[in-house]
């Protein structure tokens, strides 16, 4: 049941290649569609039949985003395909660049056509330069082959795409922050509404997909709406990719069915290193509250029953860490991460995640003080929804995931001057 | 913005407004307070401060006011639980990584930060970490920076964007690290930078030359008008102890906004400058001398009834237009008293050719300017002549009005227009193709071609819905000023554009309404046929007049002159008699006529320095002395009535009658000076302006040409020229400047070294020196 959809070539011949792809069935949905001239609005529909959820991390359903854009208005359209995966412990859009970028230019070809834009761009993590390199000849395949550039494959269809290296800042994934950064400015996302559907790119209507989403969708439209939802669960239809890193043994990249049981994606990642208990696991990279692993191993893997938990499914990096992890050093390497890649715009984000890492440093460092939790409590909520973007969000969260599970192990740090484990 | 009304509550209160309205400014209408630091009406929204969070029912978190259209029905809580944790919680963090100094700081006492922190900051501070500390950075004399201050609202960033048209300011760095910058060290150079200092709310952004010399609670504030270009710009004059220690706008929504020119913020430091004139002065024996007013008051009438000699015009009087419209009067009056008409204002004229306006004026509301969609102009800079016109102007841009430019001249703007850049000769050819764009046929038109570009700007100013062709500076300086008017004025008539001139000075619509041109001296003929007797209000015969060399001659050969004037300077001192010391801004009531044509009054509130006294006390005094009737008022309303009543309700006006084939003073062929006006050179006051002296619009007198240009004459960057302009001679630096048309050497005006150089524009004749 694993690897279906966006790593469905994973194990045969280089399939990044056109040749290949080709050979293994691909393009040939794209082909279907412009020859057919399938209207936009009923791509929408299978769309939103397959339940897809925006595999960025909001999971917002990308039939419904799609449907925001009115490709019969005049004027520009743009769509933007965001692969700055950036996310702590998320690494699978990377996979996709890697062995499936053609199922991507796919995919974003057909997302380009229902709903109208002629330009397309790709932006990729700045530390993703192999992939940037693997994407673009991609790209000069597909447009030596008629697929990318005026009249695709004779259809009257035009679509240019673009590729575009970010420079290693973490605020551009959120989707406004991107647009910025193409456009060459500061990343640094913007207040939002009007939405990117209506004001985006260069202020005009824009689509920004994720990338594992928009690698899907040739094979949604293949096998249909209907096949993908019903590999997942209630409300998270299709597979997901995770990719699962920490204390275990075979850490990577797993394409399986949403509502899958953690302890067997645990299971296919080769279990526990050295068989020791887990602990804790961040079941949706680093912004997601963790979860105690005893709790975590009852879970399963879909939006609904992580957020029923107290985190959130997020990117799909689930981060398991065994019982030699001290929650407080791991606390601290997160708040440096926030407290550094916060845009500094808004005064709660700036501010405070500054303060919550230097707290949490002494802490780490034996400089603590009973009170400093009780801070910790009353600056979060603080920061927390008070904020442009999910910066904030994402940079308390961790916070109060570790308090409320872990606080223990804070109180011996502050009472012993060390550490518990 | 629909103009469909709805109805909002906010804290409990009904509040009618715009669908569509940012909450912030609905609230701030309804005099409701929501505290904030990155909102400013004037500047886009950001909404990142996030101080004005408030509650939105059936909204579950809070909601910045700046950036929350509102709609029909929604209810807002300011001070509610939910928006006050908010707000305060936002304080919290705007104050962690805040010195609290605010004992030591220039902003202290007018910070909006330390007044909003009393409203919504605690006693008591959580944060016991290191604080941030940003290095101040050097971005010229105008601006001094204490970034570790900076809240990172980012409104100087927007206000270099957005207002000043250039993007000088940025921030850098992201999260705790954000600095306020310039990126590679520069300075900051817009004309406008001054503003960044209001905007600022805290004490990051300061006035340099202001800096730790006055606490803001030892100021008195008082009124006043600018006194430099025309557009009249409304100021507070913030005092201590009768002295002048800084000027902020004062807001005026028709005139300038919120903003102020640097030009008009920073002069007041040339008030106390060190050439200062604060005795009379008498001429005896060649030797300068200080006597009291009433020995200099005796020798000054004494000795223009003696150059008179009963022939009134034997006397002459050119005032400057940056004089109040009382100065000018009176002046006016007492020449009249004397038996002469011969009054000017007009001073870097150089056509007096009959046919131009009387009494011209901008022909339009300056907000207007901002609502025309095709504009002509023609010999203006308006960026440097009146910085705050340039930016209506550049709104209109912004809009997508299509702005041309005939200049002799590429200049630097910030907006997007045409510039057509010729030689002065080729300026009228330009606007004359224009006209026959316009299928006009007389004089000069007739001989012209026109190209599609003359073709399609005709077109789009006849298309317009509003249009206008405005004349500048450069234009009236030019030879065949009235040429310029008679071919502008036909253009402007035929495509139904308004036609307006950018007046240069702070008071020259006004002094054209006092000194009707026609009937009046005019300054070339006054010079060119010397008379025995002068009379000069606050100008330097060198710097401020078109054609020094003339001036200088004229003086030499006169047998009196009296000066009223602020400064001393070689040239006055060598030209004058006797030296009355005036009141300059800010210690004189008055009142100046803008460009628009708004008479903007005001009364003078520092103390005059040493004995200088307001030039309408001088000349009402003189006209006592000298016993002309008349001169018996005892305030400056006095006078001002006496000036409206003469004028009974006249306007301003463009009428041009000037017939279009006359002969051409400036030769198509040689080498042409251009003499426009540095923008801090303008007048005596602003020259003495010491921090403005240091920016880098600050320049010394040079030839600028071309490398074309430089090359034929065997000249090069660095080398020096010799400049001949009639028998007039200057060796000045040869600097290459790609800005200037072939053929064409611009030898800018009012500055130190072409004082023995003849008119402004006209031929030249340049060689290696």
């Amino acid at each position: 049941m694993a690897n279906e959809v966006c790593l469905r070539f994973l194990g045969k011949e280089t399939p990044w290649k056109l040749k290949n792809y080709q050979s293994y069935g691909g393009y040939e949905v794209l082909k279907k569609i412009l020859s057919e001239k399938t209207p936009p609005a009923q791509i929408i529909e299978e769309m939103k039949t397959s339940n897809l959820r925006g595999r960025g991390g909001a999971g917002f359903p990308t039939g419904v985003k799609w449907g925001f854009i009115n490709r019969d208005a005049p004027g520009k359209k743009y769509l933007v395909c965001n692969s700055d995966e950036g996310e702590p412990g998320t690494f699978k859009d990377r996979d996709i660049l890697r062995y499936n970028p053609h199922q991507l230019v796919e995919g974003m070809i057909i997302a380009a056509y229902v709903i109208g834009a002629n330009l397309g761009y790709n932006y990729i993590r700045g530390e993703f330069w192999n992939e940037y390199r693997r994407f673009q000849d991609a790209i000069d395949e597909a447009r030596e082959a008629g697929l990318l550039g005026e009249n695709i494959l004779g259809s009257g269809f035009d679509f240019e795409l673009h590729c575009h290296l970010g420079a290693g800042a973490y605020v551009c994934g959120e989707e406004t922050a991107l647009l910025e950064s193409i456009e060459g400015k500061k990343g640094q996302p913007r207040f939002k509404p009007p939405f990117p559907a209506m004001v985006g790119l260069y202020g005009e209507p824009t689509i920004i997909n994720n990338t594992e989403s928009l690698a899907s969708v040739p094979v949604i439209l293949e096998k249909g709406g209907e096949w993908f939802k019903n590999l997942g669960v209630e409300n998270s239809g299709g597979t997901k990719l995770f990719s699962i890193s920490g204390n275990i043994n075979n850490p990577g990249v797993f394409e399986v069915p949403m509502g899958i049981k953690f302890s067997e994606l645990l299971e296919m990642a080769g279990g526990m290193k050295d068989g020791r208990p887990c602990k804790a696991v961040i079941p949706g990279g680093s912004s997601a509250p963790v979860i105690p692993g005893a709790r975590m191993l009852d879970l399963t893997m879909d939006y609904d029953c992580i957020q029923k938990a107290g985190s959130m499914l997020g990117s799909g990096a689930v981060i398991v860490m065994d019982d030699r992890q001290c929650m407080v050093k791991v606390l601290e390497r997160m708040s440096y991460f926030y407290y550094e890649e916060s845009c500094g715009q808004c005064t709660p984000c700036r501010e405070g995640t500054g303060w919550l890492y230097r707290v949490v440093s002494r802490i780490e460092n034996g400089e603590g003080r009973m009170e400093d939790l009780d801070l910790l409590d009353d600056i979060t909520p603080k920061i927390s929804g008070r904020t442009i973007c999910a910066l904030g969000d994402a940079a308390a969260g961790p916070v109060q995931g570790m308090l409320r599970h872990f606080r223990d192990e804070f109180e011996y740090h502050i009472t012993h001057k060390k550490c518990m484990v | 913005m629909s103009e469909q009304l709805v109805t909002i509550e906010i804290d409990g209160r009904e509040v009618k407004a715009k669908a569509g309205a940012m909450l912030i400014d609905v609230a701030d209408e309804a005099g409701i307070h929501i505290p904030r630091f990155c909102y400013h009406k004037k500047l886009s929204v950001s909404a990142n401060c996030r101080m004005c969070l408030v509650e939105v029912e059936k909204v579950p978190r809070p909601l910045p006011a700046c950036a929350t259209p509102v709609n029909d029905g929604m209810k807002v809580k300011t001070q509610s639980p939910l928006a006050v944790t908010a707000q305060q919680g936002t304080m919290e963090f705007l104050l962690i990584n805040h010195p609290l100094d605010c004992p030591i700081c220039d902003q202290g006492g007018e910070c909006e930060l330390q007044d909003v922190a009393v409203g919504y900051g605690s006693d008591v501070c959580r944060y016991v970490e290191g604080k941030r500390v940003v290095a101040d950075k050097n971005i010229g004399p105008l601006v001094a920076t204490d970034l570790t201050r900076c809240i990172q609202c980012t409104r100087c960033v927007r206000f270099g964007a957005e207002i000043a048209g250039v993007r000088e300011l940025g921030a850098t760095g992201r999260g705790e690290h954000m600095q306020i910058g310039t990126y590679i060290e520069k300075s900051v150079d817009s004309e406008l930078s001054g503003n960044i200092i209001d905007v600022c709310p805290v004490g990051s952004l300061t006035s340099k030359p202001f800096r730790f010399r006055a606490r803001a609670w030892e100021l008195v504030q008082r009124d006043a008008v600018a006194p430099h270009d025309s557009m009249g710009s409304n100021v507070h004059l913030h005092l201590r102890n009768g002295e002048i220690m800084r000027v902020v706008p004062k807001e005026n929504e028709a005139v300038n906004e919120c903003w102020l020119s640097d030009r008009d913020r920073y002069s007041y430091q040339g008030i106390y400058s060190e050439d200062r004139l604060t005795k009379p002065l008498v001429k005896k024996d060649g030797e300068w001398q200080e006597v009291d007013w009433k020995e200099a008051l005796e020798a000054a009438a004494n000795g223009l009834k003696a150059a008179a000699g009963g022939d009134g015009d034997q006397l002459a009087a050119l005032v400057s237009p940056n004089s109040t419209q009382e100065e000018i009067w009176l002046a006016k009056k007492l020449l009249q008293g004397m038996g002469s008409d011969n009054i000017d204002y007009r001073l870097r004229q150089g056509d007096f050719r009959p046919g131009q306006p009387d009494r011209p004026w901008l022909g339009m509301a300056i907000a207007e300017l901002e609502e025309l969609d095709a504009v002509l102009i023609i010999g203006a800079n308006p960026r440097q002549d009146q910085p705050l016109l340039g930016h209506r102007l550049r709104k209109a841009a912004m809009k997508g009005a299509t702005i041309t430019y005939i200049n002799p001249l590429q200049l630097v703007l910030n907006y997007r227009s045409s510039q057509w850049v010729t030689t002065p000769a080729g300026m009228l050819e330009e606007l004359a193709a224009v006209g026959k764009g316009l299928n006009l046929r007389r004089g000069i038109i007739a001989q012209t071609k026109a190209e599609d570009r003359h073709k399609a700007l005709a077109a789009s100013l006849k298309e317009a819905g509003k249009a206008a062709v405005l004349l500048g500076p450069m234009a009236l300086a030019h030879p065949d000023a009235s040429m310029i008017w008679g071919l502008a004025d036909a253009v402007a008539e035929s495509s139904g554009a308004t036609l307006g001139l950018l007046p240069e000075a702070a008071n020259s619509t006004g002094a054209g309404m006092i000194c009707e041109a026609e009937n009046n001296g005019k300054v070339r003929e006054l010079l060119e046929n010397p008379r025995k007797g002068y009379l000069l209000c606050n100008l330097e015969p060198s710097l401020d007049l078109h054609d020094p060399a003339l001036a200088g001659k004229a003086f030499d050969k006169a047998e009196f002159v009296v000066a009223l004037s602020a400064f001393r300077g070689d040239s006055l001192d060598a030209a004058a008699d006797v030296q009355l010391p005036l009141a300059t801004f800010g210690e004189t009531s008055g009142t100046f006529v803008n460009a628009a044509g708004d008479w903007q009054s005001f009364a003078g509130a520092a103390k005059p320095l040493g004995e200088a006294r307001p030039g309408w006390k001088i000349l009402r005094v003189l006209g006592n002395v000298l016993e002309i009737s008349g001169f018996d008022q005892d305030d400056c309303g006095q006078v001002l009535a006496e000036i409206e009543e003469s004028l009974a309700g006249r306007k301003p006006e463009n009428k041009v009658k000037v017939d279009v084939n006359e002969e051409r003073w400036m030769p198509a062929e040689g080498m042409a000076r251009i003499g426009d006006v540095p923008i801090y050179a303008a007048d005596p006051l602003v020259r003495r302006a010491s921090a403005l002296q240091e920016t880098v619009h600050h320049v010394e007198a040079a030839v600028r040409i071309n490398a074309e240009t430089a090359k034929g004459l065997g000249l090069e960057e660095g080398g020096q020229a010799l400049v001949s302009q009639g028998d007039g001679q200057a060796t000045l630096p040869v600097v290459i400047d790609e800005t200037v048309p072939a053929n064409c050497a611009r030898v800018q005006s009012a500055l130190a070294g072409t004082e023995k150089l003849g008119a402004a524009f006209g031929a030249v004749t340049l060689t290696k020196a």
